[in-house]
């Protein structure tokens, strides 16, 4: 159903070379201690994602540019070829660069019902894209539309970058895009209001509990 | 109805504290070296005498399941295997247990895998849940450090090592084998079987893959005892399960209730009932994306579980209850799942990659009515060509929910058949 861009913003070229730099080579340490020796390959998909979020980090652009690719082959050592497919098999790695802001709609069934439509289109008039796979032509965001994102009873959902943003409508969609733009982006969860999965107006169960409740710190950290 | 002494998941919506302190609060953690000083055999029979059934969507006994594993190892190690790649459509409880009670499924861990003989286990999580997955390694960081996991957990005499690993959007890595295959640095292809995970599994290794809930179920279970468990729900059919209610009902929720509740009973008292009320309601998907279309009269009658659901030609899955009222296009809403398989068909079978293309095109074509009516019978035939022949239930996903359709809401595909036809007359009349 996703439509690959016609038209991507240009965000500049591919890069000639890319290396890890040393905040990515702290984290791959310990992502390889997880495997078995011999079994290093099992951690190409956490190197895949660190090498997007140092790009990021670096470009303002989370994707993978091929000479990551290249340098995860070779850290693995694993043949390029290996990395390629993996990498253009899950829909999470970018191939080319997106939007500072990447707007993951999800329109699947039960996000169609509680009204995901709305919030495309909210996006589209917001930001000028014309597509799913565009980005807008100040760079700011590219809208994708994404397949279930697991959030359904807080449907429709749209995710930013890393964060779900819950119980979207046209308004709280263009409230959330406004937010974006002055770079504030609000904390994640329900726009509406609501305590997680719980159901609007608060839980109506788990209310006589006998244990000594510990309340949820501020900021969910 | 299930009262809340009875609740497994306190922490569902997330209103205490999901760190160590908070989860010790609320009983976890409690007496976990006493379970396993029982032995890896009177736990795996205690599972088995709970009657749990498998939460990710099969519903197979959990305790045989487990009972599978080599009881020697030949030299190879052993692995368990959770699988958090919650990724079915209408399905999101998973999500509520790793980022509210994730203390709960890592001492499931530990217990399941002692259980089991495996030393190690891996929670492969969907790339999608980042904050979750924040939270669950924070929790397990909490584990490690408190002596409850890693070298002689919790004081057992037992080593165990627990691995988060994040996938990378892919919902085939939900089938037991692919996410295997991912883990292991591949594409998310399903292995052929046999041989089974248990014999053959990650890194060529014995291998158990669970869902999320049936591991996270598991202290508890071993706390309260199988009686108390198996004494919950219907026979076959027991203990409590948590509840995903999406679509149009005034006040969708997660809810963790007993097996066997009255769907209506469950949409009327924890969701606040279908928008406009019961008769307003066309139909619902009980149990994730996969499972067949049910129509109100079905309905208003069914009970929640393994047995009763698949005596409607349904299915319990994953227990996520997708509402639809009247105003709902009930062959658009079927037509955007077929665009998800698709999208999600890993390409390997050619019964699944063409035939769910084939399919999405045609269900787009009778959202239009662009067909002939004899095209609905070639749109069935065609489904029961892809089921069963494929090396994955992916293929049997996709052709499930047309052939609720069909079988449910023919009168309806046939009327937009002919409203089309008259509308062409009509054009060609002008």
């Amino acid at each position: 159903m996703t439509e690959m861009a016609t038209k991507s913003h240009d965000h500049g070229h591919e890069p000639a070379i890319f290396a890890f730099d040393a905040e990515s080579e702290a984290k791959i340490g310990e992502i390889l201690k997880k495997y078995p020796e011999g079994r290093q390959a099992s951690a190409v998909l956490p190197l895949l994602d660190l090498a997007q979020r140092q790009m990021r980090r670096v470009s303002g652009s989370a994707w993978v540019p091929r000479v990551a690719m290249d340098a995860i082959a070779a850290r693995l050592k694993m043949p390029p070829i290996r990395v390629y497919e993996v990498a253009t098999f899950y829909f999470m790695f970018n191939t080319k660069p997106v939007g500072k802001w990447h707007l993951q709609v999800c329109t699947t069934t039960p996000c169609w019902l509680r009204g995901s439509d709305a919030v495309v289109e909210a996006c589209k008039r917001i930001t000028g894209i014309r597509h799913f796979g565009e980005t807008s032509e100040d760079g700011l965001f590219t809208m994708t539309e994404v397949e279930c994102l697991g959030a359904c009873v807080n449907a429709p959902i749209l995710q930013v970058n890393d964060d779900f943003y819950e119980d979207m409508d046209a308004a709280t969609t263009g409230k959330l895009l406004d937010a974006l733009k002055h770079d504030s982006p609000p904390p994640p969860g329900s726009m509406a209001g609501r305590q997680a999965s719980a159901p609007e107006g608060g839980a109506t169960t788990l209310t006589t509990l006998d244990f000594a409740p510990q309340p949820a710190p501020r900021g969910g950290e | 109805m299930l009262s809340d002494k009875d609740r497994i998941f306190t922490n569902l919506y997330g209103l205490h504290d999901w760190r160590l302190p908070g989860a010790r609060a609320r009983g976890d953690w409690d007496g976990t070296a006493a379970i396993l000083a029982r032995g890896r055999d009177a736990i795996v029979e205690e599972i088995k005498a709970s009657g749990l059934r498998g939460r990710g969507g099969a519903g197979f006994p959990t305790g045989m399941k487990w009972s599978f594993m080599p009881k020697q190892s030949d030299g190879r190690p052993s692995y368990l295997v959770v699988n958090a790649d919650e990724s079915e459509p209408g399905t999101c409880k998973d999500r509520d247990i790793i980022r509210h009670d994730p203390h709960k499924l890592i001492e499931g861990c530990l217990i399941a895998s002692f259980a089991m003989g495996a030393h190690a286990a891996y929670i492969y999580i969907r790339g999608e849940f980042y904050n979750e997955a924040r939270h669950l390694q924070a929790a397990i960081d909490e584990a490690y450090e408190a002596g409850l996991i890693g070298r002689n957990a919790c004081g057992s005499g037992w080593d165990f090592d627990l691995y988060l690993h994040r996938g990378a959007g892919a919902y085939i890595c939900g089938e037991e084998t692919a996410l295997l295959e991912s883990l292991e640095g591949k594409k998310g292809m399903p292995r052929l079987k046999p041989p089974f995970p248990a014999a053959v599994g990650l890194y060529g290794c014995p291998t158990t893959v669970n869902n999320v809930e049936s591991i996270a179920v598991a202290p508890t279970i071993m706390r309260r005892g199988a009686a108390w468990f198996s004494a919950l729900g219907r026979p076959k059919n027991t203990g409590t399960k948590v509840f995903c209610i999406s679509g149009h009902v005034n006040k969708p929720c997660n809810v963790e209730e007993e097996l066997g509740i009255p769907l209506r009973e469950l949409i009327e008292r924890y969701a606040g009932g279908v928008r406009g009320g019961w008769d307003n309601l066309l139909a619902i998907i009980p149990g994730g994306s996969s499972v067949p279309v049910l129509p109100k009269d079905v309905c208003d009658t069914v009970l929640m579980d393994f047995d009763s659901l698949r005596e409607v030609r349904s299915g319990l899955g994953t227990a996520a209850v997708i509402v639809m009222d009247k105003s709902t296009d009930i062959i658009k809403a079927i037509a955007r799942l077929s665009h998800f398989y698709k999208h999600e068909s890993c390409g390997q079978c050619t019964p699944c990659r063409e035939g769910t293309g084939w399919m999405m095109r045609m269900m787009d074509r009778l959202v239009e009515g662009r067909a002939e009516v004899d095209e609905i019978d070639i749109l069935e035939q065609v489904t029961r060509q892809v089921e069963g022949h494929t090396i994955c239930a992916l293929g049997d996903a996709a052709a499930w929910p047309i052939q609720g359709l069909i079988r449910h809401f023919r009168p309806e595909i046939e009327a937009r058949i002919a409203a089309a036809r008259a509308r062409g007359l009509q054009m060609a009349a002008e």
